[in-house]
């Protein structure tokens, strides 16, 4: 009788509503869980909304929104001028935040690191963890006798992106020898592919150190090292202290900030947001709609699910400011009525 | 062949009428298989083309010359060198020939020639079974277990006997152009072994019987009869073997470092074409990053292409001595 019921009720629901309105996006893969499972959510509030992401990487989304090949892109990095300058009307808008910390595998735990020596151990000069700047830092870890092996991301990532984006700011011999990418030229170090690939490398390699996501870390229970943030205070990398590296940064009108070595005590030096990429201005009325309704549920409900999948939400001063972006997008030259959909 | 008309013409069909071959049926049938035979080579003509193009910005921008034989490799800057990944692509596909070429031949000449008939067919089995473990699995297999062993016992070793060679001098981290080499060997071996084991069995009865009837041990038939005649589709044998050594990017990538820098030491960790792209072609985006890459491809291409023109010729020789010696 219940399944009985069931049929009647998805007939009546598949021959009520029209054909599915599907979105497609394509980009980063950093958010994926998270978007995933968000599209997930909102197909079950929506049914007839389907969104498609493919995370192909971030230059790959940008590409293929530039191209209108995809509905909406995803990057981890903020276009860049000349990026932009190929997408007229986009819109970045922020939906969490990510970190990267230093892990690393030696026989003591409870590492800190100042950005000083950070940067000197991906510089190449800091190659022992017996050497003495590491001692001054850390005056209850005894430092075994070992060499430093530094490792990387080989392959091209947001993740780079974010971590030499942070040594630049911190670092002006990192700034004019190596520079801000995701790929650079390393001074030093092994590089594993993705991060389970540098994860690999770390555990197998003892006195090695390196970075990955975040959310990778939590969910390997890998060794975390504090660093010392622009207020001179050592934070721990977690969902809260990324959340505050967002509170710590003045916010322009297009978020295409960096969030490194924001200012705060307990914002963590290493964090980024994640973006969306849409139109300012969609063609489609139906998939337009679908997008401008979606972003409101994300920068809303869509928060609550993202700590427990590791990634940072949004403080609440960015909240209120991507509101009035998300408020501004418009489809077909109107605005979307979105008080509704709260 | 009959005119079509016959069989129309009220004439009784033959019961073989339908096998019957049609000029048409001809006609479709040989353009068929030429646009089946031809595919290839639109295929590869079309890979070089599109490569060609692609690669075009990096080639005028950088210099042919100083793009082939430059080593930094700089995608923030815009400075691109192609030596680090073809030195780290030659060496560890040199390691793996050198290490799998005597374990296969000694594996082929076991099971041809002195091994029991009832263990040829498992080790064939295994061989198939090696040849078949996707290159992801043999990049974990090793970085899991061979790099640690490279690391705890063999690099030591290494050290300690033939410290003296540049090869075998540094730190050791285990990962590096040995422990690519040694993970490529493993793949290739199959290949290798397969091939010989086919050009062993080319290898005349009449000769083997007369050498051993002259009185020869069965080493000395082999190493007087057996591989001189082999010894050309061997090298074929290996020259194939180290054309999918070239080309082989997941387990290499794993566990050679992605180091973009030229050491003497096998223990020095290194980079390889396929792996420098697989790893950065997804993200690159300045347009001379993303030539520079394809120009890659183009120069991985070309060493392909030259070293299987080379197998081919190889193996043509080797057939058509054996047909010699056959008559």
């Amino acid at each position: 009788m219940k399944k009985l019921a069931l049929c009647a009720m998805l007939f009546l629901a598949g021959s009520a509503r029209a054909a599915p309105i599907l979105v497609t996006g394509a980009g980063a893969t950093f958010p994926y869980p998270l978007y995933s499972k968000w599209f997930s959510d909102y197909n079950k509030l929506f049914p007839d909304i389907r969104f498609n992401y493919q995370s192909i990487g971030s230059g790959g989304g940008i590409q293929q929104f530039t191209n209108g090949t995809v509905d909406f892109g995803a990057t981890d990095a903020p276009m860049n001028p000349e990026e932009m300058a190929k997408a007229s009307d986009v819109v970045h808008v922020p939906t969490v935040l990510g970190a990267v910390v230093v892990t690393y595998n030696t026989p003591f735990t409870g590492l800190k690191l100042t950005p000083d020596l950070l940067a000197g151990i991906y510089l190449g000069k800091i190659t022992k963890w017996s050497d003495p700047a590491l001692a001054k830092v850390n005056p209850d870890i005894k430092f075994p006798d070992m060499p430093i092996t530094v490792v990387r991301r080989s392959d091209g990532s947001g993740t780079t992106y974010v971590f030499t984006d942070y040594l630049a700011k911190i670092s002006p011999e990192w700034k004019d020898k190596v520079g801000t990418g995701k790929s650079v030229s390393w001074p030093a170090g092994l590089g594993g592919k993705g991060n389970e690939g540098v994860t690999g490398l770390i555990k197998q390699t003892p006195g090695a150190i390196g970075y990955v996501e975040l959310a990778y870390a939590n969910q390997n229970k890998l060794p975390l090292t504090s660093l010392q943030n622009k207020d001179g205070a050592f934070v721990a990398p977690s969902i809260e202290s990324t959340s505050a590296a967002a509170a710590g940064v003045a916010m322009p009108a297009d978020y295409r900030v960096s969030l490194t070595n924001a200012a705060g005590s307990n914002a963590y030096p290493i964090a980024a947001f994640t973006y969306l990429l849409v139109h300012k201005d969609s063609k489609d009325e139906a998939k337009g709609d679908a997008i401008v309704k979606f972003l409101w549920w994300a920068i809303h409900e869509g928060q609550a699910v993202a700590a427990p999948l590791d990634y940072a939400p949004l403080p609440k001063a960015v909240v209120s400011m991507v509101e009035k972006t998300v408020q501004g997008l418009q489809v077909q030259g109107k605005p979307v009525p979105l008080a509704s959909s709260k | 062949m009959l005119p079509p008309s016959e069989t129309s013409a009220g004439v009784r069909p033959s019961p073989l009428a339908h096998l019957r071959p049609s000029p048409e049926g001809d006609r479709v049938w040989s353009a068929g298989l030429t646009v089946f035979g031809g595919s290839v080579l639109v295929i590869a003509g079309l890979i070089l083309a599109e490569l060609g193009t692609q690669s075009g910005p990096a080639w005028k921008k950088l210099g042919v010359l100083s793009f082939l034989f430059g080593s930094a490799w700089d995608p923030v800057q815009d400075k691109f060198g192609a030596l680090p990944f073809i030195y780290g692509t030659l060496v560890t596909s040199a390691i793996a020939v050198l290490v799998a070429v005597p374990v296969s031949v000694g594996l082929a000449l076991f099971l041809s020639e002195m091994g029991p008939k009832q263990l040829r067919r498992p080790v064939a089995f295994a061989i198939e079974v090696l040849a078949a473990i996707p290159s992801v699995i043999f990049g974990l297999w090793g970085l899991f277990v061979m790099v640690p062993w490279l690391r705890e016992y063999v690099e030591p070793f290494l050290q300690k006997t033939l410290g003296f060679l540049p090869l075998f001098q540094g730190p050791m981290i285990g990962l590096g152009y040995l422990a690519a080499g040694l993970i490529l060997a493993v793949m290739i071996l199959p290949t290798i072994a397969s091939v010989t084991i086919e050009v062993l069995k080319t290898v005349p009865l009449p000769l083997k019987e007369g050498a051993l009837a002259l009185g020869a041990t069965r080493w000395e038939a082999i190493t007087m009869t057996v591989l001189p005649y082999a010894r050309p589709g061997i090298f074929g044998a290996a020259l194939l073997g180290l054309g999918r050594a070239l080309g082989e990017t997941m387990a290499v990538t794993m566990v050679i470092g992605n180091s973009p820098e030229i050491h003497a030491s096998l223990f020095a960790p290194g980079y390889s074409l396929p792996a420098v792209i697989a790893n950065e072609f997804a993200e690159a985006t300045g347009a001379v990053h993303v030539a520079a890459l394809a120009a890659l491809g183009l120069v991985l291409f070309g060493i392909t292409i030259i070293l299987n023109a080379l197998a081919q010729l190889l193996l043509q020789a080797v057939s058509k001595g054996v047909r010699r010696g056959a008559q």
